[in-house]
């Protein structure tokens, strides 16, 4: 057993010393304690990454110990290091230590920073036993515990009402995927006979044609389990109708937005769906459901981001959106680039979050883009890393070259997969390469649109501002290394320019690093996730026969071949299109022989163009011209804003229909029906009964001998009538 | 005109009948309940001693004797009861003798 085990349970350990020993050790050694075990868990990380890419590491599993043994279910702890491991280990664990890092500035002020640190540290445990997963168990283990600590943390601040309701949610949207996914794991094992991921798509690919006997309905297995477990992935990673409790996540700490429901926790539902591409390359129906759902998301995410006031809320929609071009790249086969994107996005959108935390850090907690403005000089360090962020996500870059932000590699090679994809005839593919351009300009739109109402032009203070916010901005003014940080009380800024000030160091080096992944990321890796060395890096952890993007194979749906890709079955053109094409890398982005149309390639770039072209007179020449709009279009505005009546819909349909329905039960089944019948019933019969007969006994002797009389004249006269006589 | 059994029994009957009205028609005084009473026993005495004639059997007359007796004891009993309840309620009225009601 190597190091491995370290890399997982160390954080748990940290979690656990720092959440139960606290009062003993106190704040800043708990601080510490956590954060340096997540540093040790991201060198070791880094190394399992480098030593499984470049020297040779073999993919390999460390089984722990029994979890579960019972007849034919068997399940253990243990951890599984393949190329989707490394990958997310490195992703998890880097994240999670520069949140760690960071958290140390933006929370110091805070008096539960401990708790914080603690619940920091159990996520990413969960997180890790998650992706490192070698059954499905355990996969639910750590998706539930990431759940947990993602209710945790969204509520926090639990003496925030706000914050509270957020966390419930998000825990009860989360059950509702939550009940798929297990009902998918469950379908699994009655399927199959196991649960371990190699003996699942080995078992499936040896009978594709078993099916799940509901007795009112027949499903292809496979189907049903890709579908049931998908379910799951749209809870957690919030898709199309499930993806309510994101954006109000929100009130959770910024840097909790930034690690958990950016950069990794909201990602576990592509991680599952690619680490179950072999079974999704075999249900199209499922795979058709998830492009679709996924490219519903991506435009419907970013429509709703164009009219968000919050900055937060913004870069929530756009995670959301951006889950949205994941999934449906999964959807159409290409798991390299769903992969490539994950990868990608949790450096940049990472790195949103924390900028947007150090801008409402500098403003000292508003958060409304509003009352923003004028930020750049006083933050200017934040601006030019909230840049980098900006082009990263919009994914702004030279098509046809290797230049480019991260997001340029992986979104792009997205919109090239379901362009590729489409030309295959995968269902839906077309209409999620449209749904990924659209989503791509409005990308770009708000992007730029947050950019300059939160950095340009002049400050607009809040109306509604109460100044005690300075006070607890002193608080953080004397708690820890950063002086400076008091003189803005006192130097009476310029006209125009927010009373902001630069987050302390420990919070921007988190910042520059992931800049630096946001910068890097995409060109240094886009040959290894899509490109030549993709065979070599992959080595069949996710299934890349029917990738679009896949130069073995794609080469087949170049424009020279598409004809006889539609004459004959998909299938059979990728297998003899294999050996031809093999070597037919060349242009592009590196990702090798995919020939897709110039006008794709460049499309991306035109529509972030377009964005930013459009963006520029609304919010950066002009400072009412937003605002106009927004009054000329009231009802879109509000639509828009109102995040398409989603959870007024939700309110109307599930809070009120579950009340109602309760208040049936209550008012009509229980008070009516069974208490009415039952104990309600009896003791009104009784009573009325007791009623009427008290009448008869008035207390008067006369009455009493009167009826004594009528009595024995009755009985007289029936001895005599019918009795025969007297006796 | 012949002195029959029947005129005996017609008197016994009308005279229960009145006894037994003026038991429950009666609402002003106990002691007209008594009486009553004492009459409703008087007309069965009428009835034992007129078949005791009529069937030349003495039984009946014996029993009338009894009956006597044990009107005249119920008559004392009834009348102490009377002159307590009279002394405790201030009042004789039949109407207002309903403390037994539920």
């Amino acid at each position: 057993m190597g190091f491995e085990p370290i890399i997982v349970l160390a954080p748990l350990f940290a979690a656990v010393i720092a959440g139960l020993g606290q009062r003993f050790i106190g704040d800043k050694p708990a601080m510490a304690l956590t954060t340096g075990v997540l540093g040790l868990s991201l060198a070791l990380s880094l190394y399992t990454f480098v030593d499984y890419t470049w020297l040779g590491g073999e993919a390999r599993l460390i089984e722990l110990f029994k979890f579960i043994d019972v007849g034919g279910f068997s399940s253990t702890w243990s951890i599984r290091i393949d190329t989707m491991s490394v990958i997310m280990l490195v992703v998890v664990t880097s994240v999670s230590f520069l949140v760690h890092l960071y958290s140390w500035g933006y929370m110091a002020e805070d008096p539960h920073r401990a708790r914080f640190f603690a619940y920091l540290s159990f996520f990413t445990f969960a997180m890790l036993a998650l992706v490192t997963a070698n059954d499905f168990l355990q996969m639910f283990f750590g998706w539930e515990g990431v759940g947990v600590a993602s209710y945790l943390l969204i509520g926090f601040w639990y003496d925030k009402r706000s914050a509270n309701d957020a966390a419930i949610k998000a825990f009860v949207v989360n059950r509702v995927g939550d009940f798929g996914f297990a009902l998918g794991i469950m379908a699994c094992f009655y399927l199959y006979g196991s649960i371990r991921f190699d003996e699942v798509f080995a078992a499936a690919a040896a009978n594709p044609a078993l099916v799940l006997d509901l007795n009112i309905v027949q499903l292809p297995a496979i189907e049903a389990v890709c579908g049931l477990l998908f379910i799951g992935a749209m809870g957690k990673s919030a898709q199309f109708f499930l993806h309510v409790w994101l954006p109000d996540a929100m009130e959770g700490p910024t840097p909790v937005s930034a690690l958990i429901h950016a950069a990794t926790m909201v990602t576990a539902g592509v991680f599952m769906v690619c680490r179950c591409s072999p079974l999704y390359e075999m249900a199209p129906y499922a795979a058709a459901f998830v492009t679709i759902v996924g490219a519903v998301t991506a435009l419907f995410a970013a429509t709703v981001g164009l009219a968000q006031n919050d900055i937060k809320r913004v870069v929530a929609y756009s995670t959301c959106s951006q889950l949205g071009y994941m999934f449906f790249a999964a959807g159409v086969g290409a798991y390299g680039a769903a992969m490539f994107h994950l990868f990608t996005h949790a450096f940049f959108k990472a790195l949103l979050f924390l900028g947007a935390g150090s801008v409402i850090h500098g403003l000292h907690h508003e958060q409304d883009l509003r009352y923003m403005g004028g930020v750049r000089k006083p933050m200017v360090l934040t601006w030019a890393m909230m840049l980098i962020g900006t082009l990263a996500l919009t994914g702004v870059g030279i098509p046809g070259t290797q230049i480019g932000f991260a997001g340029f590699f992986s979104k792009d090679a997205i919109i090239e997969s379901a362009f590729a994809a489409s030309e295959t005839g995968r269902t839906f593919a077309e209409f999620a390469f449209w749904c990924g351009i659209t989503a791509a300009f409005l990308t770009s739109f708000y992007s730029w649109r947050l950019m300059f109402m939160a950095f340009e032009g002049k400050f607009r203070p809040n109306p509604h501002a109460h100044h005690d916010d300075h006070a607890h901005a002193d608080d953080h003014g004397h708690a820890a290394d950063h002086a400076h940080h008091d003189d803005h009380h006192h130097a009476k800024p310029a006209d125009g320019v927010a009373p902001a000030h630069e987050s302390p160091s420990v919070m921007t080096i988190p910042l520059i690093t992931l800049a630096a992944g946001a910068v890097l990321a995409g060109v240094v890796f886009a040959p290894y996730f899509l490109g030549d060395h993709a065979n070599d890096f992959w080595r069949g952890a996710i299934e890349r026969a029917h990738d679009p993007l896949n130069p073995s194979v794609a080469a087949a749906h170049g424009p020279a071949a598409a004809e006889a890709a539609h004459a004959a079955p998909a299938a059979d053109a990728h297998g003899a299109a294999a050996g031809d094409h093999g070597a037919a890398a060349e242009g592009g982005h590196g990702e090798g022989g995919h020939h897709v149309p110039t006008w794709v390639l460049w499309a991306p770039f035109f529509v972030t163009l377009a964005g930013f072209l459009l963006a520029v007179p609304i919010y950066f020449m002009s400072s009412t011209a937003g605002a106009a709009i927004a009054r000329t279009f009231a009802p879109l505005n509000a639509f828009l804003q109102r995040k398409w009546y989603f959870d007024e819909l939700y309110d109307f349909v599930f809070v009120k229909g579950a009340r109602a329905l309760g208040d049936f039960f209550w008012k009509t089944g229980d008070k009516k029906v069974i208490d009415g019948l039952g104990p309600d019933g009896f003791a009104a019969v009784s009573k009325f009964t007791a009623r009427q007969m008290r009448r008869t006994q008035t207390g008067l002797v006369y009455h009493y001998s009167f009826f004594m009389l009528i009595a024995v004249a009755a009985i007289g006269v029936y001895a005599i009538w019918v009795g025969g006589g007297l006796p | 005109m012949q002195i029959g059994l029947e005129h005996y029994l017609a008197v016994a009957a009308a005279l229960f009948t009145i006894g037994v009205f003026g038991i429950f028609v009666n609402r002003k005084n106990i002691i007209i309940i008594l009486m009553s009473i004492e009459l409703v026993l008087l007309s069965v005495n009428i009835n034992l001693v007129a078949f005791s004639s009529f069937l030349g059997n003495i039984d009946g007359q014996i029993f009338a004797m009894f009956v006597l007796t044990v009107a005249a004891a119920e008559a004392a009993v009834g009348l102490a009861i009377l002159v307590t309840y009279f002394r405790n309620r201030g009042d004789i009225a039949v109407e207002d003798l309903n403390l037994m009601k539920g």
